[in-house]
Formats: structure tokens, sequence, C-alpha cells
């Protein structure tokens, strides 16, 4: 079957603009490049002039180019030139452009401004592209030179290099050469044949990365066979053969990614003992288990894991939602494109959630390699600095630009994120409880129904994202399956779908993310019973997408909307493109054309159900890690500042900075606090409107340590941090909501993953932990995502995550004025340690740093925390009553490094001083100062109150384990004495010095 | 001048869309400064110019109008110089009030609106340049107020704790001869200080970004148009301050945001001219 695309059409000339600075105005980017040559590469690097190209594939005059230039170029502080500005003497000229159909959104944004001089819209085959000049003065050899085009400036997966001598530029014809795609293919379906032996079925998934396994494929063989399924494929004028439309809709809708088909799975689980546990579904069993067991307990609960954000009800007049992802795998191969996508995606869920949420703010967090990582780094995989760079930027700009602040952000440092960084992001939505009448969650569609696209157009970015983030990372993963965000677009779609959400024009809407249009209208047309879609009326970027790829594509930035047909005409406005695509029916079928005729058909039971459930195996052996051996007694000082500027510890603030934690005006507790604004805060605190003293509070809990000695006690443990910490900064049990994100390595038994049972057992584990500890403490878990394929095989070398869950909380408190923070507020204050400290070292910063220090930097073994819920409750509830009462002055939960690294954030926080009595801290299994010091326990706090509201505050928490144990001093010194011994006695510039010194400029 | 709207109540219009993004906070302080402010889609206006003159007072707010590509407020700019160049002529002529807020005074800057220098409103003078730091930072800085400019926006203010949120903040020009003449003319009513001695300052981080003496807002030889880096609208709760937990305790909170007073200050002239 072959359909042919549309016409080539004609080419006119493309004008070359160069801009660049004026004489003796300083080059901030140049100067950057010019650092971190020298830096990072050591390479005589001694000067870098920056400059902008466009490339202008637009009719034009002279005058109108004229009259464009002058607009595009600064007249204060840049010059520019037709064709080509002179180039600086005896320079390196290294030029990055985008290569054809990759986002250029400085390129779209210059396209506007055209548009805007020319006083006419572009048409589709005019474009604006850009690239960037970085002229390097210094002794170099084109192999350097083309180094730093390749590991600094540019990604070669979606960008081009060119180097030049200063020779070769002078001789070199000026390129005004557009990257653009001239060729379109034309328009052909494929079939496939599934009748071959199983290892031609396996081929045919791996050449396709369909990603299928052998049940899965014997599954979609054998409907393709099914005798209705012929007839009513006949019917359509469909090949007996599936089409490449079909197989890949089916490919990506069973995709781990989408289907989370592990947390399906059937297992059975053998424990140390030989016991044996059958679990059908994880997901069934221990995650939504455990809330439909609080269910009854709480009454605000208003949709979980059905929709695309969890929904809770925050007062009478909003409710909220909130959704954290992960995007790891492209953000592996380009951290910027991967990131800023992972960010603005998240945006999309709470925005796709109900009738469509308001954005409220934003969460991030990564699990990177150490930037200062000097081994040996496998083929292929980039350097963590440069990836954490990246990813930091890509979120960076894509939360500032979509006018979103940030609330909470984490680091976590372990060499085994080299192969594939863990980039976790995060969005809380906002929205009235009712609209138009009706319960603002219900999403509802009637056959009959338009469907609607809007948003971005269409290109063959992130097409495979889907299966592709179900595989482990190879050498050949696919450059394709990387997309570029673009935020102000979304941000367009944005204040248009909340417009037209107020004036009701739509019945239902849902993003398009992992798995494109396939996947969302897959989704939607299950609410009304089917759908019959025309891929060739989707907008394209560019001509030559077949139509598997349109109906796989994840550009970004677009919604796909159920419009009652008489509300279609009114969708069109601000700038914002909106396509009918087709109708939703009841047929019970989801059919695909391309130009009116028939590309595809599946029955929409089978695409949802059809997906055989897996078997899987999990065994647990309890790992043997050794311990650090322990340190002779004596003073504590360099411990201290050693774990104050370990990586995991120390301050992130130079890279969070970069993030707008303060548009909209809403923000309460910050994600920095402190007399100098420069440390953590427990949790962070938000009004969630203008008129309003109640808010949200927001924190997180993530140790993928703990998970090398025992995945229950991790999972217990941070979670237990994640509510904690709520509980710190004024929340009250009972109100709190939770969201897993599990990150893990491929924990199937297969050929390469010899260890699958153990790491299943890993993961068996985790998820009892999730329910045990979650029921006890009434904290339903509203939605969460799995990401369960974090393996990379680079260079020869498999290199897996360690078991990685991220718990986020959020909670509401009714009053943000009564919200607690956690440095030390006043001289005189006493300090109280309340909940119990125990012998438990193991996997703790301070064994960590001691095994590095001892050069076996894997032996940090010993006790895990436990958790001893029934007991943490009381104390939770008493600090609860603690807060409501006013008493404390300031609260702080200690997680990494324990007691001491507590008291000194929070004396860092108040600049001032402290005087601690180790002996008096309430404790248990006889721990020693070291564990006293550093132990990461769970259920504590450290707080202060005023002195006259000592006997208050021991009345409140009298029977539960809860001892002063110090006063604030104004002397700016914090002392430490345990065992009639001074352990530590640290003046806070010192502290202060060694806390912030490791990230600063990093 | 002429009264637009209820004179007790002076109607200002708020722009939006293209990526800016302070519109509801700056609804809110206008709100609470007793105008009667309006949100109008850049697209709606366009379409409709004549619109603008209802209203006494106009705002460009903050955000990322086209992503600050190509330059902040570059496009933007581009975009109401060629559909809205006459009807913003008439309305400084008509001597209303226009206020920019970071993207909106970069946009302002690039149009020439500021420092608006011999009766030329459409001729940039001056560029907003990326941060001497090269990143985007997002913290708070000390203002000081210049008392002798004409600005009606920043008079009689003590100097006020508010948060920076920008990559391109550093005023820069070629010409220190322009600077002088700016000064003169009371053309810089704010600028970044040092909490401890109230002086303007060169020194990060009280200067955030570098900017040539320390200038952090600009306004025209009037006083009635004027444009700062640092967001009064992000200050209108007392728990906005990032030591309110502190001030709590010791009893020194304001009663309300201090950015506030911006906005009071702007409405009190609407309503005694």
């Amino acid at each position: 079957m072959l359909i042919m695309g549309p016409p080539f059409t004609g080419r006119f000339m493309t004008h070359r603009i160069e801009i660049g600075l004026r004489r003796g105005v300083h080059d901030a980017r140049g100067a950057k490049v010019v650092a971190q040559a020298r830096k990072f590469f050591r390479l005589p690097v001694r000067a870098c002039v920056t400059r902008d190209v466009y490339k202008v594939d637009v009719a034009l005059s002279a005058g109108a180019l004229r009259a464009l230039r002058k607009v595009f170029t600064d007249p204060v502080i840049s010059r520019s030139a037709d064709h080509r500005l002179p180039a600086p003497a005896g320079a390196w000229l290294i030029e990055v452009g985008f290569k054809p159909g990759v986002t250029d959104n400085l390129g779209r944004t210059a396209q506007e401004v055209v548009a805007d001089v020319l006083d006419r819209p572009l048409t589709p085959s005019e474009g604006v592209y850009t690239s960037v000049q970085y002229f390097l003065r210094g002794a170099l050899t084109r192999d350097q030179a083309q180094r730093l085009g390749r590991d600094l400036l540019a990604n070669e997966l979606i960008q081009t290099i060119r180097v030049f001598t200063p020779e070769e530029w002078a001789a070199a014809p000026v390129d005004a050469e557009p990257p653009v795609m001239r060729d379109p293919a034309a328009i052909h379906v494929r079939t496939y044949e599934l009748g071959g032996t199983d290892e031609e079925l396996l081929r045919l998934s791996r050449a396709g990365i369909l990603s299928l396994s052998l049940d899965e494929l014997h599954a979609l063989r054998d409907y393709f066979l099914r005798p209705d399924v012929r007839a009513a494929r006949a019917a359509l004028g469909l090949p007996a053969a599936p089409t490449d439309v079909e197989v890949e809709c089916v490919a990506q809708t069973w995709s781990e990614h989408c289907k989370h088909k592990i947390f399906a799975a059937r297992i059975r689980y053998v424990d140390e003992h030989g016991r044996e546990q059958l679990i059908d579904s994880l997901f069934k069993t221990f995650i939504r288990g455990a809330t439909e067991k609080i269910a009854p307990e709480v009454d605000w609960l208003v949709s979980v894991f059905t929709d695309n954000a969890g929904v809770i009800r925050f007062d009478d007049r909003y409710n909220v939602s909130y959704k954290c992802e992960t995007h790891n795998s492209p953000s592996a191969l380009d951290p910027y494109g991967g990131a800023i996508t992972g960010i603005v995606g998240v945006n999309r869920d709470p925005m796709g959630t109900g009738m469509g949420c308001e954005l409220l703010c934003n969460t991030w967090g990564y699990c990177l390699a150490s930037p200062f990582f000097d081994g040996a780094l496998p083929a292929g995989l980039m350097h963590p600095r440069r990836i954490r760079d990246g990813v930091h930027q890509g979120v960076i700009d894509g939360g500032n630009q979509s006018g979103i602040p940030w609330t909470r952000g984490f680091e976590r440092f372990d060499e085994r994120y080299l192969g594939k960084p863990l980039v976790y992001c995060g969005t809380v939505g906002r929205i009235p409880r009712v609209l138009q009448g009706r319960p603002s969650e219900r999403k509802e569609i009637e056959p009959g129904d338009a469907i609607v696209m809007c948003g971005g157009r269409i290109g063959k970015d992130g097409i495979h994202g889907a299966t592709f983030s179900s595989e482990e990372l190879r050498a050949e993963s696919p450059a394709q399956a990387v997309q570029i965000g673009d935020p102000i677009t979304q941000r367009k779609m944005y204040e248009f779908l909340i417009e037209a959400r107020d004036q009701g024009l739509y019945r239902a809407l849902t993003d398009n993310g992992a798995g494109g249009l396939s996947s969302s209208l897959g989704e939607m047309s299950s609410l009304s019973g089917g759908a019959e879609v025309d891929l060739a009326r989707a907008p394209l970027k560019y001509a030559g997408l077949q139509p598997w790829e349109i109906l796989l594509s994840e550009a970004q930035e677009r919604m796909s909307l159920a419009v009652p047909p008489d509300h279609v005409a009114a969708l069109r406005r601000r700038d914002v493109e909106a396509t009918v695509l087709g109708t939703f029916t009841n047929s019970g079928a989801f059919v695909l054309q391309h130009d009116g005729r028939a590309v595809g058909r599946l029955d929409l039971d089978f695409l949802h159900d059809g997906c055989p459930k897996m078997s899987l195996e999990a065994r647990w052996t309890p790992p043997r890690v050794a311990a650090p051996r322990p340190l002779r007694a004596g003073p504590r000082h360099r411990a201290l500042l050693g774990l104050l500027g370990a990586l995991n510890v120390c301050s992130k603030e130079f890279k969070s900075r970069q993030y707008d934690g303060e548009v909209k005006g809403l923000s309460v507790v910050k994600p920095f606090v402190g007399m100098y604004s420069d440390v953590p805060s427990d949790a962070t605190v938000m009004r969630v409107a203008y008129d309003s003293h109640a808010g949200l509070i927001l924190a997180e809990g993530l140790n993928p340590f703990f998970s090398d000695l025992d995945t229950y006690a991790m999972m217990a443990s941070v979670i237990d941090e994640a509510v904690r910490r709520v509980i710190s900064a004024g929340g009250q049990l009972g109100r709190i909501a939770g969201l897993d994100n599990f990150c893990w390595p491929d924990p199937v038994l297969s050929e390469k993953t010899p260890d699958g049972p153990y790491k299943l057992a890993q993961l068996v584990r985790a998820n009892q932990a999730l329910y045990d500890v979650c029921t006890a403490y009434g904290v339903p878990p509203i939605s969460g995502k799995d990401s369960m394929k974090n393996d990379s095989v680079r260079g020869g070398r498999r290199i897996s995550i360690p078991p990685t869950v991220l718990f986020s909380t959020l909670a509401i408190l009714d009053d943000v004025r009564r919200a607690v923070t956690m440095p030390f507020k006043q001289p005189g204050d006493a300090i109280y340690v309340l909940g119990v400290t125990r012998n438990e070292l193991g996997a703790s910063e301070f064994h960590r740093w001691l095994a590095a220090a001892q050069g076996t930097p894997s032996a940090y073994g010993g006790r895990v925390p436990g958790l001893d819920a029934p007991r943490a409750l009381n104390l939770y509830r008493a600090l609860g009553a603690a807060t409501r009462a006013g008493l404390l002055h300031s609260s702080h939960t200690p997680t990494l490094g324990g007691l001491a690294v507590a008291f000194a954030l929070a004396a860092l926080g108040g600049d001032l001083g402290a005087e601690i009595n180790l002996a008096a801290v309430p404790a248990a299994d006889e721990p020693g100062d070291d564990a006293l010091l550093f132990a990461e326990s769970n259920s504590r706090f450290v707080v202060t109150c005023a002195p006259d509201q000592t006997a208050a505050l021991e009345a409140l928490f009298r029977g539960l384990p809860c001892a002063r144990v110090g006063t604030v001093t104004a002397a700016r010194t914090l002392r430490i004495a345990g065992g009639g011994r001074r352990l530590v006695d640290a003046e806070l510039d010192i502290l202060r010095q060694a806390f912030r010194k490791t990230l600063n400029g990093i | 001048m002429l009264i637009c709207g209820n004179q007790m109540n002076p109607k200002i219009l708020i722009i939006t869309g293209y990526g800016l993004n302070c519109e509801a906070e700056s609804q809110r302080a206008w709100t609470l400064a007793g105008a009667a402010p309006d949100l109008v889609h850049l697209n709606d206006l366009l379409a409709q110019p004549e619109r603008l003159h209802a209203y006494a007072g106009l705002m460009f707010i903050g955000g990322f109008s086209y992503g600050d590509h190509m330059g902040s407020g570059l496009a933007f700019a581009a975009r109401l110089r060629h559909h809205l160049r006459a009807d913003l002529a008439r309305f400084i002529a008509d001597g209303k009030l226009i206020l920019g807020v970071c993207n909106g005074f970069q946009i302002m800057v690039k149009l020439g609106l500021l420092p608006g220098l011999d009766g030329d409103y459409f001729a940039q003078r001056v560029a907003l340049m990326p941060n001497a730091g090269g990143v985007f930072q997002n913290f708070w800085v000390t203002l000081r107020f210049e008392p002798r400019s004409p600005c009606v926006f920043t008079r009689g203010l003590d100097p006020m704790p508010l948060p920076i949120r920008h990559g391109e903040g550093r005023l820069f020009t070629l010409e220190p001869a322009l600077l002088d003449r700016l000064e003169a003319l009371g053309g810089v009513p704010c600028r970044y200080a040092d909490p401890a001695t109230g002086a303007a300052t060169q020194a990060f981080p009280h200067n955030p970004n570098g900017s040539l003496r320390a200038i952090a807002g600009l306004c025209d030889p009037t006083g009635r148009i004027f444009g700062l880096m640092p967001h009064p609208e992000a200050y209108l709760f007392p728990e906005n301050h990032p030591q309110w937990d502190f001030q709590y305790l010791r009893g020194n909170a304001p009663a309300q945001g201090l950015g506030l007073h911006l906005f009071r200050n702007a409405v009190t002239f609407l309503q005694t001219s």
C-alpha cells in the first residue's frame, strides 16, 4: 500500500545574519567557555568570542532584510552583518547548529519576530534556524578543538559541529544552508509478518525497538488470526497481516513504561527462611491496597491512581493534584533536552487531570554520579558533571520559563548512577472543586465528540520513547528518542486551556506524553468506547512522517481534548493550533486512517487488556556488607566537617538559586531558610490562594544507600523521612498524602540479569514496607510511577542503579503562619531531642565517609535503621499538638549525618551557637558516642522552645522519648560533649565554610 | 489628567501572554493597593488598541516573554513597536502611568520607554545584559530609593528587601556620560544596597548582577514611567520574606508585604492628580 506525500515545495534564497557583541562589551557566554575549557579539559584556551547566527529561510526583499537585521540587533551592545562579521584574528572557530528536525526554540521565536516585521504569517516551508559560533584563541590542536565541540559545546546526537582554522574559515563559502529535510519520504504503510519462528519474532521486536516479549508477540499474532478480527479489518480494506500502525500502537501501549508489567506481574516470593508468598500484582496488593485500607479513615481523597495525577480535597473551594515522574533515559542521551522535557512533560499531568488544573509549583530531584568523577568513563557515556549541568539547566529553563516556582529539590550522588541518571520532576496543581456545576475531577466523553489535538506540531521527536525507556541503555539507543521541550509554546497552550476550561468548551482532556497520540487517544477512547482518527489531519512540523510515526511521536506541548461538535469553532484562539483529528465513537475499536484510507484497527479490549501477565520469581537472601572499622575514641570535629562537606550533605545552593522559587508570590517556608537563607528547610510551605491562610506542605524522602542492606528498611525509612519532615514543619497526621516513584535496575531474570530474583525480592520487600508504613501512618499513596530498567551497557560494562524510591508527601496546613522552621531562633532557648537514637550506623553518611577514608568505599555495612511505627505515631501526635499550641521556636528532623549534622545546620540557620550534652539524648541499645552523633535512626526531631515554656513542652511529651539536651547560645560556636569529653567544639564560620564549599560555583 | 474609571479605584491594564507570567500576583498587588486591574491578553489589546486609553495605568509584568530568546524582551518589544507605538505614545502624552517589573522592565528598555530621554520613548538607549555571574539568580536583595528622583512609585520609601529573579539584569551602556545625565535628571530612582550600610554597592550578592552604578530601576524624566528588576509584587504577604519566622518571634514583621508600597504610591498619585 503506497500513499503519496505532499508535493515538494519550491525554495528561495536563505539569508544569513551574524550577531556579535560590540567592542568593550563583556561576553559572559564566552567567558564561561574559557573557564570550563581550562578547568575541566585543562586546555590552553585564552579567549572566546561568541556569536549568534540566524539562517533566515524566508522570501525577503533587501529592505525587509535590513529592517529585520535592525530588529534582531541590540543597538547598545551588539553589532551584526549580513553573511559574516569579521572573524577575530587567529582563532579556531567551532560552529554549533541543530540537526534537521531538532527543536530550535530560538529559531522559533525569531520566526515570530520575522512574521511581525513582515506583517504576514510565514508559510510552512519558511523558517529561521540558529547556530552559535565560538571563536577560540589559544594553542589548540584540531583534535582538541573537536573535543571541546563534542564534549563541552554540543551534543552530537542533536547538534552539528563544524571546526575551522582561521584560514579554512576565510576560504569557506558563506553557509546559509538551513538544516531542513528537503526530500520528504513517500508515505508508506508496511505490514508485519508474524508467522515466523520465535527467534524471528524476537529479532523483529528488537530490530523495531518494540520491546515485546515472546508471550506478547504470540498474543499479538493470535489476535490478528481471530476470525472476527480478520473480518472487521478486511471490511475496512486492511491487509490480512497487521500494519506497522497497529503493531507499533500495541507495542507502545503494552510497553513497561505505559503498562507497568512488572508491578502487575504474578510473583512468587521466597524469603530467607524459605517461606513462600504468592503476589498477584505488587501495585494492586501493596500500593493501591494501602490506599484502599486508609480510604475509609480520611474524607479528602478525590481521585487516586485513575487520572494523570492524584487529586485530594484542599478546602471548600479547591482540590489539589500532584504527580511526580522520572525522565531518566532521555536525560542520559541529552541531559538538557531530556530534563526540560521531563519538567514541562510532568506539568501536563496536572494540566490534564480532571478538567485541567492550574499549575502551582514544581519539584525536582536528581540521582547522579559525582561531578568530580575521575575514573575511567565507559565509552559513549557523558561525564557526570556534564549530565548534571545539562539536567539542571533543562529543569531551570523549563520551570522558570513556564512561570512555575520550584519548592523542593534534592541531589544524591553515587557512582552507580553513572550509567543512567535519575531525573525526578513533579508538579502540584490546583482546580476549583466544581466547574460548570459538575465535579471538576469527572471526565466524560460522548460518542460523536470531536477529537481535538492542540498545542505544538508533530515531528519525529521522541518516537519510541515509551518502548525505549523500557530497555537498558545501549550504544545504539535511538537519537530520535530525544525531545526538547518548549516551555513558551506550552505556556500559551496552558493559558488557552484554562480559558477553554472555564468556558466549558471541552468534556475531557489528557496530555500527549509517552506514546503520543496512541497513548492519549487509546486512553480517552475507552471513556466513549471507541475512536476514529485520521492521522493525515495532524499538523506536522515537516512533511514525510509515516502514519505510525504521527501516531507515536512524542513531540511535546500537545494535549488531546474531547470537544462537543458545536464547541469546536470556539476553540481557535490565542495563536494556539487546535485541530480536529477525528471522532470518538462507541464501536469498541480504535480505527486509524490516513487521508481517508484505513491504516489500522484495534479492538479496545485487546489493546488495553490483551497483554499477557508475566510470572516472575523473587528470592530474598540478606546481603552481607562489611562494616568499616570503628573510629578511635576522640574528638569528632574532623568527622563533622567531613560530613557537612560530603557530596550528599553539602549545600546545593549554587544550582538551586538558578531556579525561580517565588513567582506567584505564594511561598511561605522556602527551600532555603535561616538568617542567611543558606540552610535547607525540612519541608516547604506555600499558600494556594491569595485570599486564604491555608496552605500546602511538601517534603520527600529518598535513600538508595539503605537499599544495599535491606530495601524493606529503605522504604520504611524514606516514608518516615517524608512524613516526619511534614510533621516537623507543622503538619498533622491524617492530613498527609503520599506519592511513590520507584526506580529499579531490571529485576527480571535473564541471561544478562542473572540476579533478577534478588532484585525482584528487593522490590517485593520495598512494597511490603510501603504497605506496612503507609497504613500504619494513615498516609495514602495517591499517585506514583515506576521506571524499571535503569541499567546501562556501554563499553562492555554493565552499570545498574541501586534500588531507589522517592517518596513525596503533600500535606494540608490550615494556617501557614503556624509553620515551624528549622533554624535555632534565639539565645537561651532550650534544645530538646525527641525520639530514640539507636546503634544504627549501617549505610549512614558516617559509615560511608569512614569506609571511603579506609580505602574500602563499599564496606559501609552495619545495622540499618528500623522503624517502630506505633511509637513514632505517638511522638508525631504530640509534636502536632506542640506546633498547634505554638510552643516551638524551631523544629528540625535529622536525616543524613544524624544528630550532629542536625545540630550544626540548625545552628548555622540561626547564626547562633549551642551547648549540647549527648549523654542526655534518649537512646536504646547503648549506642556509643559515634552512633549518638551520626546514626540515622528514624522518627527523631531537634526542637527548641523559650526557656519559660519548657514545662509546657515536657508536659506534652510525658511518657515519650523527649529530653532536654542543651541550650542555644549567643556565642557562634557549636559545642557537643559526650561521656565527659568534648566531642565537637567548632566555630560557625568553619562549619558554614565546610557546608558551602564543596559544590559552590559547580 | 484624564480620569479613567472611578478616580478612587483607578483602572490598570496588565498585559498578559507570550510567556509573561506574573499576572496573578501583579493583579493582586494593584487590587490591594486600591486600583482596579484588568488582565488583557496582548492579542486582544492589539486587536483593539484603543482599549488602552480606558486605563489610567499600564503594567508590563515579569516572566519570560518569548522565552527570553534573542535577548530578554526583544521579541515582545518588537511586537509592541510594530503594532502599538502610536497608542503608547498617546498614553504617555496623556500623562498616565506605566510600570514594568523584571521582564516588563526589559521590554520597556528594549522599546525605549525607559529612560525616555529627550521626549523620545521609542529609541533604545541602555541595555540590560546577562548578569555578571553568567546565570539566572533568585534571592532577596536590599533596594534603596533616591529621594531626588521624580519617580511617583518610589516617593518617600525607606530601604526595602525584595526578591530578584532574573538572568539579564545588568544595566549597561558604553557611554558613562549617559548615566551622568540620567542621574542628574533623577532617572535612577532605586539602587542595590548593602543592607548593613544602606549604601549602593557593586559587590555581589548585594548587587546581584553587576549593574553599573548599582542601578536597579529607571524612570523617565516625568517620573510617571518606571521599571525595575526586583519584584515588588512578590512581597505582598509578610510571610514572603525569607526571615519572616525570625521577624514573627521578634515582633518586627510588617503588617503587609512591603512591596505593596510602590503600588500604593501609584494609586495615591492617580487619586490625587
